[in-house]
């Protein structure tokens, strides 16, 4: 199995979510996550899957089964680029007072925020690439996970790219 | 209601809606004529009672099937004959579900279809209203695109832009969900633009890449055992003219696929006969043992590949398709073009393509094809199903329209009945649709009204959408329909006999009406025949008549289609060869 990361710019008709998460079930991919939302051109959003596919030709099948779709105007296998990514993840962790500062001093090393509190929760949100949020969920689990949401992971190509990455022919 | 029509808004549909509200159902209608629409195959209900309504007023020729499932496939029919999309009308819920096998049936076999259903008012979408189903939602994995109208001021872009994507490209069909407020709105924008199309994610590749040309050229002057594979996509280009001149000029040995078949004539000494489950010793064998496979047009289907680990283990593959998708989806391609089956052929052409010393291949293939025919074992009283194929074919000179229901009828038709034209052959491929044959015949006489239209079913496919026969009764459409009745679920029975120990459950059907008492009860001439003299004298009258016939042709139960390669395993590994 690889694990690759696909972009797609979509024409925002009602129903577009659907027909692309419908084709993904109907040709039998797994998705692992998937983000959308608006981009900088009204009528136009982006989504990002998060995918594993089974080897090169499910992939380009997967590609090209996406590129088919009326309403997707660009596809793009992002994964062997030079890309940043990042994910949201809002964690409720149990806090009573005797641990809180513990708790507080792992928090700061990723950059996460407390962005609720009560007696015994505080609710972090924690952003970065999905492995370090996974890091992070790790180390804080110990403590007791109350509630977890993670938003899946977006990404972009960075603009300086170092080496041309092998492109797949969608032809 | 008296709304003021401007000037231009007038003049667009024609003039004479002048201080007339324009309604969406009378836009709908005008840009039906618009797309040049002949005929709609429909069934009228709630939800479309205001684009019936509108038909009245501005009659479009439209055939009343008596069932929606009936329309569809008539619209197929037509589609597939006249290479043009065919028009369906239904309600929605009930009439729109009643679609959905006709749907599937058009993706799989990429006939172009533009299919409109009613749907409940905007304002109770959603509510579980009185016949609403999520038509758009049920559809959207068998249809190359769909729509809900939701402005009344879109509905010219989205009908123009519905037949365009249904009939462009890879063909296919397109539904437009219209709920019955939309039908019933004003339309106010000043300028009725029929022409727009706004697909920016929407623009096939036609024109073939030179160089993959080049190489293709290449390829085949190299090869020492080449062959083509030809699909629909020859016919749905239009392209046998030029193929057939392509192959004549190459020397290259053909085999079809079962919707191939017409692309080149089926007695034409270069074509080995269709390859696949069912297809001939030699076609298969050349699959098998060719160094090079040129596939123009053909999908790879399951049921013409067999098992993958041994389809062409030897050869070099040539994919040209027009969908990109369908390359490299089920076998690994050397040599990929996305193009139109006709540009790239032409292309070929242009080259002056041409084969080198592939004598010893073709002289192979032909005695392969010698030695292992089609073949059937006469007996001494009654017909065979083959015998009765070869008999229509002799009647009506291999120049027919056929269309067949699924199983065995449509396999020996496949096999016995030789096309000497193109899109001559009417059959559901992908889906397998029984109850598709019969009323897909209507189709096919309606958009061709001067050809003979013969449909072949089983008993079984033919109690499907027998209703239809009220439409031949009603428009006098001269269909035959010939019933080559097993009294059996036939390919049924052949895979319990071969695979299940002849355990024969529930595929024998010793009950059914008098086809022929049917006939008449619809006031249509009917006929039964159990022996060969009689269907000889009977299969003359009637294909030579221009009334609709019915023939209910008894053949033997107990009879297989072969040869026959079981799911599974690869081409080389034929059952019921010699
Ligand atoms: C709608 C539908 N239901 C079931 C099947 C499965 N099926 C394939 S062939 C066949 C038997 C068809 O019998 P009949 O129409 O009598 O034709 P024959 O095989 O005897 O020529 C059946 C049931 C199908 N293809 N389509």
């Amino acid at each position: 199995m690889m694990k690759r990361i696909i972009t797609t710019t979509v024409i925002n008709q009602s129903g577009v979510l659907n027909r692309v998460t419908g084709l993904l079930m109907k040709r039998q991919f797994n998705i692992e996550s998937i983000t959308v939302g608006h981009t900088e051109q009204p009528g136009i959003s982006k989504m990002t899957f998060v995918v594993h596919v089974e080897d090169q030709r499910k992939l380009e099948q997967l590609l090209k089964q996406l590129q088919k779709q009326i309403d997707v105007l660009k596809v793009n296998d992002i994964s062997d680029k030079a890309i940043v990514t990042r994910e949201l993840a809002l964690i409720k962790i149990l806090s009573p007072p005797a641990v809180r500062s513990e708790i507080t001093s792992i928090i700061e090393p990723f950059r996460a925020t407390v962005i609720d509190m009560s007696k015994n929760v505080i609710t972090v949100q924690v952003t970065g690439d999905p492995e370090k949020v996974e890091a992070f969920i790790d180390l804080v689990k110990p403590y007791g996970i109350k509630e977890m949401t993670r938003t899946g992971a977006t990404s972009f190509v960075r603009e300086n790219q170092k080496t041309p990455s092998q492109q797949l022919s969608i032809l | 209601m008296s709304v003021q029509v401007n000037a231009k808004q007038a003049e667009a549909l024609g003039g004479d809606v002048e201080k007339q509200a324009v309604q969406g159902a009378d836009i709908f209608i005008q840009s039906l004529q618009n797309e040049g629409v002949e005929m709609i195959f429909g069934y009228p209900g709630g939800a479309v009672l205001p684009i019936y309504d509108a038909l009245y007023k501005n009659p479009i020729p439209h055939i009343l099937a008596r069932h929606e499932q009936g329309a569809i496939h008539a619209a197929e029919g037509y589609a597939r004959v006249s290479g043009k999309a065919g028009v369906v009308i239904a309600t929605s819920g009930p009439g729109a579900t009643n679609l959905v096998t006709g749907i599937a049936d058009a993706m799989m076999d990429s006939l172009p279809l533009v299919v409109f259903t009613g749907q409940v008012a905007s304002a109770v979408i959603g509510t579980d209203a009185f016949q609403e189903a999520d038509i758009v939602g049920i559809t959207q994995p068998i249809t190359k695109h769909n729509y809900q109208v939701k402005d009344v001021n879109d509905l010219p872009r989205i009908i123009h832009e519905a037949f365009h994507i249904a009939s462009t490209g890879r063909p296919g069909p397109v539904l437009v969900d219209i709920p019955k407020n939309v039908s019933n709105e004003i339309f106010t924008k000043a300028d009725v633009k029929q022409n727009e199309v706004n697909l920016p994610g929407y623009q096939p590749t036609t024109t073939p890449n030179f160089l993959q040309i080049q190489k293709v050229a290449q390829a085949i002057q190299k090869a020492e055992k080449p062959l083509v594979l030809a699909g629909a996509g020859i016919l749905h280009a239009k392209a046998s003219k030029e193929f057939t001149s392509f192959i004549e000029q190459t020397g290259l040995p053909v085999t079809n696929t079962l919707l191939g078949l017409g692309t080149i004539h089926g007695e034409h000494s270069q074509f080995l006969g269709m390859a696949g489950m069912h297809g001939t010793y030699a076609a298969n064998m050349a699959i098998c043992e060719c160094d090079l496979l040129i596939n123009i047009g053909a999908r790879f289907d399951d049921r013409l590949t067999g098992n993958l680990e041994h389809f062409a283990p030897n050869a070099q593959i040539i994919h040209i398709d027009i969908d990109p998708a369908e390359i490299g989806k089920n076998v690994p391609t050397d040599i990929p073009i996305v193009a139109d089956a006709k540009e790239a052929i032409q292309a070929l052409l242009k080259l002056g393509v041409v084969t080198e010393g592939i004598g010893d291949w073709t002289a192979h293939l032909n005695g392969m094809k010698q030695e292992f025919p089609l073949h059937y074992k006469n007996e001494e009283e009654g017909i065979l199903p083959q015998e009765a194929i070869e008999m229509i074919h002799k009647h009506t000179g291999g120049d027919a329209i056929v269309t067949t229901d699924v199983g065995q009828h449509q396999m020996w038709t496949a096999q016995y009945y030789k096309f000497n034209h193109p899109d001559h052959w009417v059959t559901s491929g992908g889906l397998g649709t029984m109850g598709f044959g019969f009323p897909a015949a209507i189709g096919a006489q309606l958009a061709k009204p001067n050809e003979t239209v013969v449909a072949i079913t089983g008993d079984g496919g033919f109690q499907m959408t027998l209703q239809e026969l009220s439409l031949l009764q009603e428009s006098q459409i001269p269909v035959k329909v010939v019933i080559l009745n097993n009294q059996c679920l036939g390919m049924v029975r052949q895979w319990q006999e071969t695979f299940y120990q002849e355990r024969y459950s529930q595929s024998l059907m010793p009950s059914q009406p008098d086809f022929v008492k049917l006939a008449q009860a619809y006031d249509l001439e009917g006929y039964k025949v159990s022996s060969l003299d009689e269907a000889d004298e009977v299969f003359k009258k009637a294909l030579q008549s221009n009334k609709p016939v019915l023939i209910d042709c008894r053949v033997k139960q107990i009879e297989n289609v072969y040869p026959m390669v079981a799911p599974g395993k690869g081409l080389h590994e034929m059952l019921g060869v010699k």
